[in-house]
């Protein structure tokens, strides 16, 4: 065809998209593409051979109906034509076509794989790159399958050219992508890490991609890259803006390649030789250091691209997380970014101080911008941001700061953007029951969230408070008391009601003394709300009435006037008739003790990972919360506050007869309103307790203050447990000296590395107590145990207890965990029989006032006979029967050993079942004994 | 990894449509619509990234985005790129589309859809950053001319067609790409329908 019917032929594409251009409608539009999706299949099917040309006019004209969301079914064959011919701008379109729609015919694939053999075979560097970024760029299994082989050659031959070598390092990586297993490593891999000296910017560039990702499945074969990474960095960092002219941008030199260079060193830990090591400190100095000079240009590209090295490098070092005077430095920059006015960089500084939060030496410099990170929080007008700021905020928080943090969560979230509020929640539910000292002010947290985004609320949110709530019983009346005063408001969210209904069901007696919350005044209240909300909550509140009717055998007529009132017994709904049938009944026939047992109290339920931590995890993908919360640095006291069971006596003494699941909230199998079953739950816990081996397995809680309180009454369990780590405790003691087993258990199928347990005693206990103990193997394989015996000998009496700090690296995170040992005097306690006149005898001697301890408390458990023998006799003293004249009381005695000297000591327990009050009376020979044994004693009742 | 490129106006046409990683045609649409109306209702000035949409990726991928005049260049990518640098790579593209055209404006994204596609290839290749030196696209896009005039002078020919076509009366006015400092402000623009 002549030259000038070419020129036209083009012209019909432009002509072609200026009509379409000037269509009027969208109707007229698509008539006017399918018109030329019509000539365009005729010129195709056509008897006369189309030249070159005019094949790739039509397919730029489909490139153009494609772009314009039409879908194109047609036009592959001729694209394959068009790549296999030999002329360049046939190929380049033919390629192009076959790369933006990509097509998994698979005879197709072959025609086109053949076409690009040829041209990888071709050795012209222009067609060569053709086919390789249409293998990066479609990056099939099948093209891995034919090219994975060869791809490798060409990157490593001593003659191909750089642009091509730049394309094969590039194309190699899309293949490693999509199909690991057909690129195996071999002898080109040492090559390519030599890449990194290559003189070719642009193939450093590249190959530091390929061997970026290629590391971090194969860290030891591309261990080498390290120092010469280092290396190529060092010398770009440290060279003047008019080297490497080029690939300076905006007068900083290479940005791309230093971008890439520190992400490929954050594939490894910090360099072993000191050289390298210190080359690299040097270099991240420098990069730190240019940040503080003032700019070169005023232009925003600068900026970026300077920014752009020095964000990286702070990752380097979070990442590092070895030298404290980098990450202080790197904490300062950030600190300045959070008030800049470029909003890019607040927020890629609010991003990075997240990492730098979970790092042990910059978390306190990281809670010194608490306030500007609130200011962000408040006036911030870029959601992106604001929601970095609250992930900072939870990343941030620990116990000092968390009443602060989860009260500007709680106020920004009555505005916060509708897509960020569910996260918020569970984000604000997470810390109030983490950091929560005071339970209260955990369920008036709770509460307040159901108040501000009561839709917000997820199901496992409400379950968590109510569990806590049952499994506390510290907390219950100030619960019930709250739940209700929040059901006066006239309108109160569902959820609110479905947390008022349990809590009211289970513990509604421990407000019902005040005539304001008489049980009618509760019931009225509730039942005031039940018509109006779904089917679920209209089943868990028959639930409550029942629970009611034993709880409050006064309002059990109103009750069963309710149940049997038509709308109840003949519900349509088949779930609320059966409920409302079986109920009346069992409200009708049992007996009260039947209906006692078999409304009684739920057990508390076992404990697992928080579910709500659980769905965060869901939410944003499992590394990113795993990171915040694995590596958050956690004092004992921290841990899980809320996490463990009622101290676990409690249950031992309510003995949950399996009855009691029958009929339990949310144990109806149908029922998706209650709480997880906790079927068993008692039960499992009362074999935890009384275990006395200490079971790897066994699934106790997570431990904390309460958790060693546990530990003064037995002397095997489980002591602490988060996802990670198990610490089981077995001990034994015999006058002034003891023998502990501590079990450390990797739950993780990933080796621990470092691990070092560490015995802490403070300045005052080391002279009162001598604990001995041989070093771990630091590493602990997953799923494995390692044994550690610590010696103890008491040299006088002491009050605080030994820290059991454990440090170790958990894949790339340091974690650290510190738990109090419950090492405690009374473990010293030799019992002492004897005669109820020799006891009063010894009683009078010990009349001194300061010889004395005697204060009265409220029982936190249920006052059990049994139970508190148990737990005296656990204590270590002897339990003396026919001693008091009242049977009711106790008392015990025994002799504290410790080498210096030995204690006798009394004690006397008195309990009032009326008032549920305790007197706890503790005679010895020394004051401070006195004083620690009552602490001791007095927190197990 | 450059997970889609995104170039659309500030109606929501799309100008330029890469995807790295296959998505059904009708997928593809729908990604460009939830882009357009997730960067459409930001301000001029705020930042520059964003979490992906549901699409693409959700959460573990950012949108990273710039507006120029008439165009936003969206740039969808996964958490092993700087953010940083995949804004200044933007601008580079759009600088080297820049030199290429010399003031390039919508209307050469349009009737140069396949030339613009051989630029993007320069600077991004399989979803990951090929060249970041401008001096070196531009060397192989010349080259590339050099080529296909060599095969018959066919470059001249769509360019004689452009400026035929411009010269039409337009129901747009194409206005130049301002690539200069972003943070001066584009001027309000009149509204054409």
């Amino acid at each position: 065809m002549p030259a000038v019917s070419k020129g036209d032929g083009m012209r019909g594409l432009a002509v072609f998209i200026s009509d379409i251009r000037n269509c009027k409608s969208k109707e007229a539009e698509i008539k006017r593409i399918n018109k030329e999706l019509a000539n365009i299949r005729s010129k195709f099917k056509g008897d006369k051979a189309l030249d070159g040309y005019s094949k790739k006019k039509y397919v730029c004209k489909l490139l153009f109906i494609f772009l314009l969301g039409h879908d194109i079914d047609f036009g592959h064959m001729e694209a394959v034509n068009l790549l296999s011919s030999n002329r360049y701008t046939e190929k380049q379109i033919g390629y192009l076509f076959i790369s933006v729609l990509v097509n998994s015919n698979s005879e197709l694939i072959r025609l086109i794989n053949n076409a690009i053999k040829n041209d990888l075979a071709s050795r012209n560097p222009t067609f060569m790159g053709l086919a390789l970024h249409c293998i990066a760029n479609v990056g099939s299994r099948e093209m891995a399958e034919a090219f994975a082989g060869e791809i490798p050659k060409i990157l490593v031959a001593g003659d191909t050219m750089d642009s091509v070598k730049q394309s094969a390092a590039l194309c190699l990586l899309r293949l490693y992508r999509t199909s690991p297993d057909l690129v195996p490593m071999g002898d080109w891999t040492s090559r390519v890490v030599h890449l990194l000296n290559d003189q070719h910017l642009g193939v450093v560039t590249a190959a530091t991609s390929l061997i970026t990702t290629l590391a971090q499945k194969n860290l030891e074969e591309f261990k080498t890259s390290v120092s010469l990474a280092v290396s190529r960095l060092s010398r770009i960092v440290t060279s003047a803006s008019t080297d490497l002219q080029d690939y300076t941008y905006y007068f900083v030199p290479a940005p791309w390649l230093s971008v890439k260079l520190l992400r490929l060193l954050q594939c490894y830990p910090p360099p072993e030789e000191p050289a390298v090591r210190g080359r690299l400190t040097e270099c991240l100095e420098t990069v730190l250091n240019k940040a503080q000079e003032p700019p070169k240009s005023k232009k925003v590209q600068h900026s970026n691209a300077k920014n752009a090295v020095l964000f990286e490098a702070i990752s380097l070092i979070i990442h590092h997380d070895s030298e404290p005077n980098l990450l202080v430095r790197a904490c300062n920059q950030l600190g300045q970014f959070l008030q800049h006015r470029e909003t890019n960089l607040r927020y890629l500084a609010l991003e990075s101080m997240c990492t730098l939060a979970s790092s042990e030496f910059s978390h306190e410099a990281v809670k010194t911008h608490i306030e500007t990170v609130i200011n962000a929080l408040k006036t911030e007008r870029d959601v992106s941001v604001r929601q970095r700021a609250v992930d900072l905020l939870y990343a941030m928080c620990d116990r000092s700061n968390a009443q602060q943090i989860v009260a500007e969560m709680l106020s920004y979230l009555e505005t916060a953007d509708y897509s960020i509020r569910e996260e918020i929640v569970l984000k604000v539910a997470i810390l109030a029951e983490k950091y929560a000292v005071d339970y209260t002010w955990y369920v008036d947290t709770i509460l307040n969230l159901i108040r501000i985004a009561g839709d917000y609320i997820s199901e496992e949110v409400w379950y968590r408070v109510i569990q806590i709530v049952i499994n506390r019983d510290d907390v219950q009346g100030y619960a019930a008391k709250t739940v209700f005063e929040a059901l006066q408001a006239p309108a109160c969210h569902e959820n609110l009601l479905k947390v008022g209904g349990y809590i009211l069901g289970e513990f509604g007696n421990l407000i019902a003394g005040d005539p304001r919350s008489s049980p009618l005044i509760q019931f009225s209240l509730l039942h005031s709300k039940f018509h109006l909300c779904s089917v679920p909550t209209r089943a868990l509140l028959l639930s409550t009435y029942i629970k009611f009717v034993n709880l409050f055998p006064e309002v059990k007529a109103t009750i069963q006037d309710v149940l049997r009132s038509d709308s109840q017994l003949r519900n349509a709904d088949v779930e609320l008739q059966q409920r409302a049938v079986e109920y009346l009944r069992l409200s009708t026939i049992a007996s009260t003790d039947i209906l006692a047992t078999v409304l009684e109290e739920m057990p508390p339920f076992p404990e697992r990972e928080s579910s709500i931590l659980a769905k965060l995890k869901k939410k944003k993908g499992p590394g990113t919360v795993t990171d915040l919360e694995g590596s958050k640095r956690e004092r004992s006291a921290d841990m899980n506050g809320a996490a463990e069971p009622a101290p676990a006596n409690t249950s031992a003494a309510s003995t949950p007869s399996p009855s009691a699941d029958l009929l339990g909230l949310g144990a109806v199998p149908s029922v998706p309103t209650g709480p997880p079953p906790s079927s068993g739950g008692g039960g499992g816990l009362l074999v935890d307790v009384f275990s006395d081996s200490a079971s790897a397995v066994a699934p106790l809680a997570p431990g904390s203050e309460d958790n060693f309180a546990r530990f003064v009454c037995k002397n095997n369990g489980v002591l602490f447990e988060n996802q990670l780590l198990q610490i089981g405790l077995k001990s034994e003691f015999r006058q002034n000296l003891g023998r502990m087993f501590i079990f450390y258990g990797n739950k993780t199928s990933t080796q621990f590395l470092n691990f070092t347990p560490t015995l802490i005693c403070s300045d005052g206990l080391q002279s009162n107590l001598n604990l001995q103990t041989k070093p771990v193997d630091p590493t602990v394989d997953g799923g494995a145990q390692v044994q550690q015996v610590v010696n103890i000998e008491s040299l006088s009496d002491f009050s605080e207890a030994p820290v059991l700090n454990i440090q170790f690296r958990y894949g790339g995170t340091f974690q650290n965990v510190s738990v109090k040992l419950p090492i405690t005097l009374n473990k010293f306690f030799q019992p002492t029989e004897m005669a109820s006149q020799d006891f009063f005898q010894r009683w009078k001697q010990l009349s001194n006032p300061q010889q004395e301890v005697q204060n009265i408390f409220k029982a936190k458990h249920p006052m059990d006979t049994e139970v508190t023998k148990a737990k005296i006799i656990g204590f270590g003293s002897a339990l003396l029967e026919e001693v008091d004249p009242n049977p009711a009381n106790f008392v015990g005695a025994g002799i504290i050993h410790t080498k210096t000297t030995q204690i006798g000591c009394l004690l006397r327990l008195e309990p009032n079942l009326q008032a549920q009050m305790y007197r706890l009376t503790v005679r010895t020979s020394k004051d401070t004994v006195s004083q620690r044994l009552w602490e001791l004693l007095s927190e197990q009742f | 990894m450059i997970q889609a490129i995104l170039v659309f106006n500030n109606h929501g046409k799309p100008r330029l449509v890469r995807f790295y990683q296959h998505f059904p045609e009708e997928i593809q649409q729908q990604i460009v619509r939830e882009t357009f109306h997730l960067v459409l209702k930001r301000d001029d000035n705020i930042c520059n990234f964003l979490e992906g949409g549901s699409l693409i990726g959700g959460s573990d991928y950012k949108l990273i985005y710039r507006h120029y005049a008439t165009l936003y260049f969206v740039f969808c990518v996964d958490s092993s790129e700087s953010e940083l640098g995949i804004l200044d790579l933007i601008q580079v593209f759009v600088e080297t589309l820049d030199k290429c055209f010399e003031n390039v404006c919508e209307l050469d994204l349009i009737f140069h859809m396949d030339k613009v596609h051989y630029i993007l290839q320069e600077v991004v290749m399989g979803g990951m950053v090929l060249e970041t030196n401008m001096n070196e696209i531009v060397a192989q896009i010349e080259a590339q001319n050099r080529l296909e005039k060599s095969e018959g002078g066919l470059s001249a020919a769509p360019a004689r067609a452009v400026s035929a076509v411009k010269n039409i009366n337009l129901p747009e006015i194409p206005r130049n790409i301002n690539i200069g400092d972003l943070n001066i402000k584009v001027p309000n623009l009149s509204q054409f329908v």
